[in-house]
């Protein structure tokens, strides 16, 4: 069990990482979800599932939903899908 | 040595560019990260001239610096005042952070006897199995109010910023935006309408039992209307806003939030007068385990649940459409 919790605290630090890296927007919000996910699952293990619950709930689900409308308003997800049409 | 790849497609892949970077021939980030510079910015004299002259003819049309005496006092003293405010300020961050207790020590005023006593006669006095709720809606009801007026305030805010007008709905305001917001995404999805008739209802039950399971186990208001919210928002997303609008409008948002927060109020306002200090309540505990147990806590968490699944439901509907 401890070297589950030493992966998921290494998984976390390259989610942090890779979110500030990443040049897609929409690819950082995806870390930035799978951050939260990974942060629920430490509470977990931490013994505090109340946190567990919100984390999951408020961090994975209804921040990303919110930064993807912003991005969508802002056009910032159209760019993104445009550029990749174009290499691809 | 025979090199399978050629020199072109090697240069392409990662340990190519991991050599360079370990040799020093090339840096990754440079040219990659750093701003562009920009253009200086450049006008010709006469413009600025004009510029000039006009900004300042207006200003002196709006505030009528001529005879205002409360202007010409205020550009007196504004940037000396502006110091001293932050001087101000500083010196008063300062002192209050000098006057804290040093970080660590075991006789700190965090170290008293509050939290064994929380562990020890918490069941007794809250009858809620659940510590935590039980501090958080008992011992620290008071706070959790507070807490949940925060959130009413940030729909405020977002409201404020985000809402369209009615006047705006001509040619420029919502159907313009509705028609733009829907223009790249599945009209109806079948996938995601397939998902989300499936997973739709195990999710709002599921938000349901966290709430009202809130004293029992794990979960309380704020988790579960936070899932509980999700589940709207993904119901939203697959079958469009014309659905919901059957049973959630802003008639409905305003209703619940007033309804659940003055529950709240009525249940818990006595801190007020008491200074924060706790009445006897008259609410029999009932037995540990029992789901109508624990006094007004259940109530509190179904208040406090709706608040947050209203809170939640309401900024994806402004985010998206700017109006309910």
């Amino acid at each position: 069990m401890q070297i589950f919790t030493y992966i998921l605290m290494g998984f976390l630090v390259v989610c942090a990482i890779s979110v500030s890296l990443s040049k897609n927007l929409l690819n950082s919000i995806l870390i930035f979800m799978s951050y939260s996910l990974v942060m629920s699952i430490i509470w977990i293990l931490l013994e505090s599932p109340d946190l567990a619950i919100t984390e999951a709930a408020v961090g994975a689900g209804i921040t990303s939903v919110l930064f993807f409308v912003t991005l969508k308003k802002i056009h910032a997800i159209m760019k993104s899908e445009e550029s990749e049409e174009e290499e691809g | 040595m025979s090199r399978k790849v050629s020199r072109e497609k090697y240069e392409k892949t990662v340990s190519y560019r991991l050599k360079q970077w370990y040799e020093g021939t090339k840096d990754p980030f440079l040219g990659e990260v750093e701003m562009k510079s920009q253009k200086a910015f450049s006008e010709d004299v006469n413009a600025k001239g004009k510029r000039m002259r006009e900004k300042k003819r207006m200003l002196a049309r709006i505030y009528d610096t001529g005879n205002n005496a409360e202007m010409k006092i205020f550009a007196k003293f504004y940037r000396v005042s502006s110091v001293l405010f932050c001087v101000l300020l500083v010196f008063m961050l300062l002192t209050a952070v000098s006057w804290l207790p040093t970080f660590g020590e075991p006789d700190n005023p965090v170290n008293n006897e509050v939290a064994a006593r929380y562990i020890e006669n918490g069941l007794q006095e809250t009858g809620a199995i659940n510590i935590v709720t039980g501090m958080i809606l008992d011992y620290r009801a008071f706070d959790t109010l507070g807490e949940s007026h925060v959130l009413f305030i940030a729909t405020c805010a977002v409201l404020i910023l985000l809402r369209l007008d009615k006047s705006t709905k001509g040619s420029h305001g919502m159907g313009y935006d509705m028609e733009e917001d829907r223009l790249y995404e599945p009209k109806n999805d079948v996938i995601l309408q397939t998902v989300a008739r499936i997973l739709v209802p195990p999710i709002v039950i599921f938000g349901i039992y966290v709430i009202l399971g809130g004293h029992l186990g794990p979960g309380g208001g704020f988790s579960g209307g936070a899932v509980i919210g999700a589940g709207l928002i993904l119901y939203v997303n697959a079958f469009g806003f014309a659905k919901t609008e059957r049973f959630f409008n802003e008639k409905t948002y305003k209703r619940l939030s007033f309804c659940a927060l003055g529950c709240y109020c009525m249940s818990k306002c006595y801190s007020f007068y008491t200074g924060a200090n706790h009445i006897e309540s008259v609410i029999p505990l009932g037995t540990p385990g029992a789901i109508l147990s624990s006094g007004l806590i259940l109530v509190l968490n179904i208040c406090v649940g709706l608040v947050v699944a209203g809170t939640m439901y309401t900024f994806y509907v402004m985010f998206r459409k700017g109006a309910y």
